[in-house]
């Protein structure tokens, strides 16, 4: 399949943007939405001084569950098809605070795991009739295990994982790819007010690997690699021991 | 540590001296966003990849405006080779983008990791000075937020004297957001190169004075020769390399080595046994190569993080340049010093500059020869050897460069850059760096 119809929701994001730079590059034509117009054309400006495509901005606040599918269709209709969607957009709330604050845990839970349900089902629900397309998904290694500092994240996140892997088995009936991305720690505007390790990867880096995932049709990636072996060791930590850590 | 200093602490000068931290540091990411510089209790100023080397991207007690975030470009004109990005955005980048496109830089300093923000602050300089100029040479325009909220396009038609005074300003005069610059074609990604041994100043000069004719040109010094040797070195001149008359290879992988420790390697036994090793790697008088650019013109960018190579008081890093009058004498003057007094320097740097004027007020290249000298920081005998430098610069009429200083008097700074209470009418009054409250005390 030709990924020539992309469209992208959180594409403002330091990663997306990565991502639609190589499709751009490819010539692929694009619908970015995020949830700042601003942003967005911050973000198209640089696509269209590298690459002449075709790109169309929209502004949605995932939280509009309501305007989900009208947002959708526009996209259908601008680009003609499409043959691929990328969820990228997110939240990292302060955990501390989160935890305190019922609205906060929903809100958090709305934008990391609620819309990126309905989004991705609204996307399913139009490939599986085309009997093609490719939806790939930004989770993260925090949806791995519960972990003390950011579990509301990190549960919104698992929430998705397993979201797709379900999606993943219905859609496997429909030549329909569905990936899930798990990043480690990238340096973004989400992660600036915590201190860089040699842990952290470059949002340029993880974008290509988004890339080639799609291009490739994997299932699961983590960004880069080794993180799969880092949660392979912390998911095997036993219960009893992983509780008492501060992690 | 808490979380908080953790951070602060990552905000170093490339010397690592002297320490200093900010109050706090803000990032930036969207150059439609810049919050109201009004509201901070304490003086700001931008910081980019820190890549000077003393306090002049420093603001210790203040506040730090991180600039990396705002690494978009903004528009291309390939016909023209003028483009328009971000302050954040890397010399780096531009070349990734642009050589595949058949464009380079017009001028670059000898990192490609500093910001296009960095560049126009420092009105930065590259080997090929004598041909090109600085940076700000081929700055077209910029816009420039002031503390008072406005947002001014600066070019040769509007704020000129802004624009004169930003170029090679220290950041002093206000938040750059965005610059537009030209770039200066390039046949590839390669240069032909050739290298030669001297074995004297006088030989140095003699080869300078024919190789003004090509593009690029920089020599390595041996500071740990002495007597009959004193003053030897090897040339480094070059052109870009036309396909059409060489046989190029093919792109090299990129190569990065990082040294995450912070050892104390560089000492006066590894500066002798490189400075050693360097000298005789070369066997033949003349070497002709073709070379990429990374090589070339980064070579130090191989070794990700060498500055931590000094150990934890970290170094100094002396860049003068003396008019050609009295060039050959100084440099000789000073050379001499450097050996006796057994400070010997890892990697010494000697230059001409060329006649072309750069806007900038401020700036520090200017006709003459220019020499960079590193030493490592321990204490306060490398601060007075220095100050016996200081006499012999300023006895020639020359004058230092403050992207690389962290130790000049504030006599010396205003000496050297007599305008520079003219230029202080320009600076934003919410602007200030460790620098500038240095060499203006009085
Ligand atoms: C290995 C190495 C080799 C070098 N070789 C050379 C050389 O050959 N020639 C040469 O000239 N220099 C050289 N330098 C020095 C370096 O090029 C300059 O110090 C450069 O300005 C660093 O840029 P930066 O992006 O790291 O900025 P920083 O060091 O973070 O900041 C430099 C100055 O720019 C200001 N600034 C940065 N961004 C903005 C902005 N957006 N708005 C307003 N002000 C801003 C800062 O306030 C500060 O005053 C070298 C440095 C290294 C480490
Ligand atoms: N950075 C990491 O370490 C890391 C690790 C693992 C996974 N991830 C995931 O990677 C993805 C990309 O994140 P990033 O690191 O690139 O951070 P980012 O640059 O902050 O991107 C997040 C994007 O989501 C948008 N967004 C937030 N709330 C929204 C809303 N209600 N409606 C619409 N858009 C909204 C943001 O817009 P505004 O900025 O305008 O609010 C922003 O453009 C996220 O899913 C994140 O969870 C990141």
């Amino acid at each position: 399949m030709d990924m020539k119809k992309i469209m992208i929701v959180g594409a403002a994001s330091a990663i997306a943007k990565e991502v639609a730079i190589l499709f751009a590059k490819e010539g692929a034509s694009l619908y970015l939405v995020d949830i700042n117009q601003g942003r967005l054309e911050a973000v198209e400006g640089d696509i269209l001084a590298r690459y002449d495509t075709k790109i169309k901005l929209d502004v949605l606040n995932v939280l509009d569950f309501e305007r989900h599918e009208p947002v959708f269709k526009r996209a259908i209709e601008a680009l003609n098809g499409l043959d691929a969607v990328l969820i990228a957009h997110g939240t990292l709330a302060n955990q501390e605070e989160t935890q305190q604050d019922i609205e906060k845990i929903i809100r958090e839970f709305n934008i990391n795991c609620v819309s990126v349900i309905t989004l991705a089902s609204l996307a399913a629900n139009y490939f599986e009739k085309k009997k093609e397309g490719l939806i790939a998904v930004i989770s993260s290694v925090a949806g791995d295990r519960g972990r003390m500092s950011n579990y509301i994240y990190g549960s919104a996140k698992g929430g998705v994982t397993t979201f797709l892997q379900g999606l993943r088995n219905r859609m496997a009936h429909s030549n329909v790819t569905v990936i899930t991305i798990k990043p480690g720690m990238v340096d973004t505007p989400m992660t600036a007010h915590l201190p860089k390790s040699p842990l952290f990867s470059k949002p340029k880096d993880i974008g290509k690997i988004i890339y080639k995932a799609m291009l490739s049709k994997k299932d699961v990636v983590y960004a880069p690699g080794y993180w799969r072996l880092i949660m392979w060791v912390v998911v095997h930590i036993p219960e009893f021991i992983f509780k008492k850590l501060k992690m | 540590m808490n979380q908080k200093q953790n951070i602060l602490n990552k905000y170093e000068s490339w010397g690592r001296f002297p320490r200093s931290e900010p109050r706090e540091v803000v990032n930036l990411f969207w150059r439609n966003e810049i919050p109201d510089l009004n509201q901070f209790s304490s003086s700001v100023l931008a910081y980019a990849y820190g890549k000077s080397y003393g306090d002049s991207c420093q603001n210790d007690g203040g506040i730090l405006l991180d600039t990396k975030g705002l690494s978009r470009l903004i528009s291309w004109d390939r016909k023209k080779g003028i483009i328009r990005c971000e302050s954040g955005v890397t010399l780096a980048e531009i070349l990734d983008f642009a050589v595949p496109q058949g464009w380079f830089l017009a001028s670059t300093p000898g990192t490609k990791y500093i910001s296009v923000g960095g560049a126009l602050a420092n009105d930065v300089h590259g080997k090929n000075h004598h041909k090109n100029g600085t940076f700000g040479c081929h700055v077209i325009k910029f816009e420039l937020i002031r503390s008072n909220g406005e947002r001014l396009i600066c070019s040769e038609d509007e704020n000129y004297e802004l624009f004169c005074a930003t170029i090679g300003g220290l950041g002093l005069t206000g938040l750059i957001t965005w610059v537009e610059f030209k770039l200066q074609p390039c046949p590839s990604s390669f240069f032909a190169i050739e290298s030669i041994k001297f074995d004297s100043l006088e030989e140095f000069f003699e080869i300078n004075e024919e190789s003004e004719v090509f593009d690029y040109t920089v020599s390595w010094v041996d500071t740990t020769a002495t007597g009959s040797k004193l003053g030897r070195g090897i040339y480094n001149r070059g052109n870009h390399a036309n396909p059409k008359l060489y046989k190029l290879p093919d792109l090299p992988k990129p190569k990065q080595i990082p040294l995450p420790i912070e050892a104390p390697f560089i000492n006066s036994c590894t500066v002798n046994v490189f400075n050693m090793l360097y000298y005789n790697k070369q066997m033949n008088k003349v070497e002709k190569q073709i070379v990429h650019y990374d090589p070339f013109f980064y070579p130090l960018d191989a070794v990700v993080g060498w500055n931590r190579a000094y150990g934890k008081n970290g170094f100094i890093q002396y860049q003068f340049v003396v008019p050609f009058e009295r060039g050959k004498e100084t440099i000789q003057k000073i050379l001499r010093k450097v050996s006796d007094s057994g400070m010997s320097s890892f990697l010494t740097v000697l230059k001409t500059f060329g006649y072309v004027k750069s806007p900038g007020m401020l700036s520090f290249p200017r006709p003459g020869i220019t020499m960079a000298v590193d030493f490592r920081y321990d204490g306060q005998q490398v601060l007075d050897k220095l100050k016996e430098l200081d006499v012999l610069v300023r006895e020639a009429g020359g004058v230092i460069y403050p992207a690389k200083d962290s130790r000049m008097s504030s006599d010396d700074f205003q000496r050297f850059y007599p305008n520079w209470k003219e230029f202080s009418e320009f600076i934003d009054p919410k602007f200030s760096s460790s620098f500038w409250r240095r060499v203006t005390k009085s």
